[in-house]
């Protein structure tokens, strides 16, 4: 017997945003769900839980990491560096 | 009714059968542990079984601190006729639909007497039942979706789970028999009322009633299997009792 892998995201206290912690196998949905608090919110780590099907997620191929991501290296002129922040604007 | 009017003695023999419950039933679970149809059962079962042994210590202590007795004396150099635990917390799971089927029951009486608890005279069981009544719900939730999910699953597990309920059934009556020690009573229809919930989402059908046997592990009458708990889970502690860990 073997059961699907789920993928989980968990997010803490003071977190804004679900961060992946980790997978584990479950019949369905709702047992992975409990899977996860049994196993990722142990030290009281979470206050919200989503899991997703492993297979229903798409992911970027190693392979085309190149072609993906190496054009944007060398971008300077992506990154907001080139303005002269006024004295008045604070919090920058 | 203060805890200063509240009789200290029923109240330390109330709070050794109710730390004896979760001693000797978290002692069965993690016998479990390895043995679970996936890892993450494992961790669930041993999640569960952490949670009654934090209650059963904290129980113990509460006892022991009017008996003048330390948790570690309670739980290991007590002799068998002195626990005080009800007879379904040392039965042996023979399968999983077995140990499912058990923890509903236990934890859905459980959580039904913690709950009548957290309104306790006595200050300190009362904030024991009431950090309680949280983990039990989620025993029960577990252990519910697992009796609905055998008993509404193939034929194979559907009978496995109904012939679990037929083992256990005898071992229920205990829980609601009048028990002039006890210092808060469950209404029997209230927790029948979620247990049959849960068998009629199963399909399960609801074993007829048995007569509970003569004795009680209330008042130390305890089955066969108890020897090899205690044994177990005292020969450490007996063979060093100095040993600190």
């Amino acid at each position: 017997m073997s059961w699907p892998l789920y993928e989980v995201f968990l997010r803490g206290k003071r977190g804004l945003n679900h961060v992946h912690v980790g997978s584990l196998h479950a019949a369905d949905p709702e047992m992975a769900l409990r899977h996860a608090r049994d196993l990722y919110t142990r030290r009281n780590e979470g206050v919200s839980i989503w899991v997703v099907r492993a297979t229903d997620i798409t992911a970027s191929s190693p392979d085309e990491k190149d072609p993906f991501f190496a054009p944007s290296a060398d971008k300077v002129y992506r990154h907001p560096t080139f303005y002269e922040i006024p004295d008045d604007i604070l919090h920058m | 009714m203060t805890s200063s009017t509240c009789d200290a003695g029923a109240l330390a023999r109330y709070c050794l059968a109710l730390g004896d419950d979760a001693l000797i039933y978290s002692h069965r679970l993690q016998q479990q542990v390895t043995r679970m149809p996936e890892l993450e059962e494992e961790t669930a079962i041993a999640n569960i079984a952490l949670d009654l042994l934090g209650q059963a210590r904290m129980l113990l202590a509460r006892a022991g601190a009017i008996l003048g007795q330390t948790e570690d004396q309670l739980a290991f150099f007590r002799a068998e006729k002195d626990f005080r635990n009800v007879r379904l917390a040392e039965h042996a799971d023979g399968d999983f639909a077995e140990l499912t089927g058990r923890l509903l029951i236990f934890s859905a009486w459980r959580l039904a007497l913690f709950t009548e608890l957290s309104a306790a005279p006595d200050p300190v069981l009362a904030a024991i039942a009431a950090k309680g009544v949280p983990e039990l719900t989620y025993h029960r939730d577990y252990a519910a979706q697992w009796v609905v999910r055998l008993g509404d699953g193939t034929d194979f597990s559907h009978d496995r789970m109904q012939r679990a309920l037929a083992t256990l059934w005898p071992l229920t009556g205990e829980l609601f028999r009048p028990d002039p020690g006890a210092l808060v009573s469950v209404d029997p229809g209230a927790v029948d009322a979620v247990i049959d919930m849960v068998l009629a989402a199963a399909g399960l059908d609801r074993p007829d009633a048995v007569p509970p046997a003569a004795g009680t592990g209330r008042n130390g009458v305890h089955t066969e299997a108890m020897g090899d708990i205690l044994a177990e889970l005292q020969s450490v502690a007996r063979a060093y009792p100095d040993a600190t860990w």
